[in-house]
Order: C-alpha cells, then sequence, then structure tokens
C-alpha cells in the first residue's frame, strides 16, 4: 500500500510538472470556463429565470466540459514518445500509475474549479455566504468521481485514433450519476435551504465516488493491454 | 539471483497474433548471463514485437516468455532487472534530461535518484544537458538521455531495440562500450536492429528473423559480416 501511494505521487508530481511547465491544459480549460460562463451569462433572461435556479446548471456544465479537456491530455503525454512503456515495464503496480493520474487530474480540476466558480458567483451576483464550504466540498467530491471515470477513459481512448472524440462519447454518460446530485446538492445550498436537506444527494455522490474509485482502480490495468 | 539452469531469458514456442498476423510465430531462444544476442531481420520480421513479448509489454497469444524462470511481466523483483531501450525514446519531450532520468530512477527505487541520474547522464556523455528540457535536444541527444534512463538502475537484462537509431558516432560507441561492459559483468543482453555491424558489435550470438520466425541462428562466437551466410545478409540489407 506505501508503496502503491508513494509510486502515485511520484507519477502525479511528474504529471503536474509537466502541465506546470507547459500550462497548456490548464489555460485551454480556464479560457473554456470563461467563455462559457460568458456565453450563459447573456443568453439568460433574468426576468424568466432566477440567477439562483440557473447557477448550478451553469456551473456543471461547464465544470463537466473544461475537466475533459485535462483529461484528454492526461494519457496524451505518455504516448507522444511511448512513455507508457517505460512506466509499464517499470517495478511498479499497473494500478499506481492510474492513481497518479487521477491525482494530478484531481488537482487541475479543482484548479479550474477554483477559477470557475467565482467567476459564477461574479456573473449571477449570487452571495455563497454560509453555504461556500459546503459547495467546495460538493465541488471536490464531484471532481473525485468525475476525473476517477475520466481518467479511465482517457486510458482507453488514447490508445485509439479517434481519442478526441471518444473520451467525451465515453465519459459523458459515467459523469451524469456524479453531476446530478451535484447539481441538485449545489441548488439546495444556493437556495438558502439548510444543509441538512442537501445530504441525502451529498451520500450519492459519496457512494458513486467509492464505487469509481474502485472500479476504475481496479479495471485501469486491463486497459494496458493490447 | 534465480538463474533456471543457468538461463536468464527463455523463450518457448512464443506467438503472437495480431488478427490474422502472426508477428512472432513459434519462436524459441535461450540466454545465458553474459550472452548477447543481436536480433537481426528486415521490416516486419517480428523483432520489435519478440522484444515486447519479452519485456512484459505484450501479452503472447501462446507460449511464453522467461525471465529468471518467472513468466513475464512477473513482479517487480523482476522487473526491477531490466533495462529497456527503444527507437521510441520513452521521454517526456517538457521536463528535463535530468529530471527524466531521475523520474525512472524513483520508480526504479534507486538510491538518491538525483545523483545516480547524473552519473547516467555523464556515463552517455550528456551530462552539460541535463538541465536541458528534452524538447530542445537534438534526435540524438534524446537518445543518449534515453540510454542513460534504461540504464539508471542497473539492470541485468537489457532489452534494446534500434539502440543506436539517431546516436553520432561518439554516441553509438558510448552505447556500444556500455552494452559490452555490462555483458561483461554478466548481464544478458538482447539487441534488435536491422543493421549488420552495429549489432555484430555488441553481439555474441546472433539469430535472424523472417515472417515472425528466428530462420538463422549462430550459437556464440566470432560472428563477423563476412562469415554471415549469404541469404541472411540478403535479409537484413548488408549485401
Amino acid at each position: 500500500m506505501t508503496e502503491l501511494v508513494h509510486d502515485a505521487w511520484v507519477i502525479a508530481v511528474k504529471d503536474l510538472t509537466i502541465e506546470f511547465r507547459t500550462r497548456s491544459a490548464f489555460l485551454s480549460a480556464v479560457v473554456f470556463a470563461l467563455l462559457a460562463i460568458v456565453i450563459f451569462y447573456f443568453a439568460w433572461d433574468p426576468t424568466a429565470v432566477a440567477a439562483g435556479d440557473l447557477a448550478p446548471g451553469v456551473l456543471w456544465v461547464v465544470f463537466t466540459f473544461s475537466g475533459l479537456l485535462g483529461l484528454h491530455r492526461s494519457f496524451g503525454i505518455e504516448h507522444e514518445e511511448r512513455a507508457i512503456d517505460g512506466l509499464v515495464a517499470s517495478p511498479i503496480l499497473r494500478e499506481s500509475i492510474f492513481l497518479g493520474k487521477a491525482i494530478a487530474n484531481l488537482v487541475f480540476v479543482i484548479a479550474v474549479q477554483a477559477i470557475a466558480i467565482p467567476a459564477i458567483a461574479l456573473f449571477y451576483n449570487l452571495d455563497f455566504g454560509a453555504a461556500s464550504l459546503p459547495i467546495a466540498g460538493v465541488a471536490i467530491l464531484a471532481a473525485i468521481g468525475v476525473v476517477t471515470v475520466g481518467t479511465l477513459f482517457s486510458a482507453m481512448a488514447s490508445n485509439t485514433r479517434l481519442a478526441e472524440l471518444l473520451l467525451p462519447m465515453l465519459s459523458l454518460p459515467f459523469f451524469v450519476p456524479i453531476v446530478l446530485p451535484a447539481a441538485q446538492a449545489t441548488a439546495k445550498l444556493l437556495s438558502g435551504r439548510p444543509a441538512i436537506e442537501a445530504m441525502s444527494w451529498l451520500k450519492l455522490l459519496v457512494a458513486f465516488d467509492l464505487v469509481f474509485v474502485v472500479a476504475c482502480t481496479l479495471a485501469y490495468p486491463f486497459t494496458l493491454e493490447e | 539471483m534465480n538463474h533456471t539452469n543457468g538461463v536468464v531469458v527463455e523463450a518457448n514456442s512464443l506467438v503472437r497474433r495480431f488478427g490474422p498476423h502472426r508477428a512472432v510465430d513459434g519462436v524459441d531462444l535461450s540466454l545465458h548471463p553474459g550472452e548477447s544476442l543481436a536480433v537481426f531481420g528486415p521490416n516486419g520480421a517480428g523483432k520489435t514485437t519478440l522484444l515486447r513479448l519479452l519485456a512484459g509489454l505484450l501479452k503472447p497469444t501462446s507460449g511464453f516468455a522467461r525471465i529468471d524462470g518467472v513468466t513475464v511481466p512477473g513482479g517487480a523483483l523482476v522487473r526491477r532487472r531490466i533495462g529497456i531501450i527503444s527507437h521510441h525514446t520513452l521521454l517526456y519531450d517538457a521536463l528535463t534530461a535530468r529530471e527524466n532520468v531521475e523520474f525512472a530512477a524513483r520508480l526504479y527505487r534507486v538510491d538518491d535518484p538525483r545523483s545516480s541520474a547524473l552519473s547516467a547522464l555523464e556515463r552517455m556523455g550528456i551530462s552539460e544537458r541535463a538541465d536541458a528540457t528534452v524538447r530542445s535536444l537534438s534526435r540524438g541527444m534524446k537518445q543518449r538521455v534515453s540510454v542513460a534512463r534504461a540504464m539508471v538502475h542497473g539492470p541485468s537484462v537489457v532489452l534494446a531495440d534500434e539502440p543506436f537509431t539517431g546516436l553520432d558516432a561518439s554516441g553509438s560507441r558510448a552505447l556500444a562500450g556500455i552494452l559490452s561492459e555490462l555483458r561483461e559483468s554478466g548481464a544478458t543482453l538482447i539487441v534488435v536492429t536491422h543493421n549488420l555491424e552495429e549489432g555484430l558489435s555488441v553481439a555474441t550470438r546472433v539469430a535472424v528473423m523472417h515472417r515472425g520466425r528466428i530462420v538463422h541462428a549462430a550459437q556464440t562466437g566470432d560472428v563477423d559480416a563476412a562469415a554471415f551466410p549469404a541469404e541472411y545478409r540478403d535479409l537484413v540489407g548488408a549485401v
């Protein structure tokens, strides 16, 4: 277990170093998120839909699609010079490759969220107030689920010629059980309802996170077989 | 070491198919410590597939490959003994040469990964570019870093696929020197190449592959290009 965590961390640090140095996926995701927020803002009729009703939907649409940009890059860097062969041939557990990638992707998605969520609050004039911390918790839980599923499908899609098309097609249906409770919990919190009312959605979110983390980690080694 | 009858690398009736195509078609081989096998053959002969099977990067359709008596890919102990050099560099362009080799050293649990990485780079004569990103290096320099990456953990089985690709004369000499040193220290080498001279410079045994099969094997000794059977020289393009 210690070795699994150590090796996963070594891989995550390597991936984050590459992303920090190139910033290609991060900048794309942030620009995409901000543009999407702006487009939704100008398409919004405030007399028809209240900001608090629209914002959760916008938040999770932006979160889902901007996250995909980083997830696609995740295994792409391993195939440019077949570096994945070096990882697979090394004496580490294959699950640690997956976990390392997932940790790096989680940091990436949370960093994008850290910019997108305040931007949504600003555009829709939302006052998170006491809901700030619970919403941050929901965002992190949703990020874990999305990143886990997305990392697995990124690994599968990166072996194909249609990687950019396949990743969203494979991932998005599996994002539904994560995005649905996250959006519902966010709506409850933003409408000023007591946090306890969002608990049932949060429990569902945690359950799916656990299922996806375990299932995707165990499934990953099979994606390496040619 | 856990050698089985002194055999370190073993392949038994190894077959790998891609659809109907048999890329490797019933290969048998066994290598002892200190032996170096050069595998020649034209493009598409199955050399790279054979090496990927031995490295555990591909699963055989039938037959088996073993390193130290353990069926590959095996566990961490076996994989720690293997060093892989490929015609792909296995490097990350955005990392520096040192970071790439140090990353490999960490995965292989090498003591003091940073200084081990630097000494591996020095051995390949590229230490002065240790802090340059791989993206900024020439093809030959990248190959030197790639070799340093493969050697940083001191492997006792080296699987090299076209290792001389892109290397200039001094890089080729450095690599040949390292491979010879490894062999003399008891390591087992398999070098896949379609270049007769380069292969013979590091080999103690040779095999020629054609359409997935080993069609000619010379057991040991003083193999040189002139003594190589003419029909097989045609196959490897050394007429």
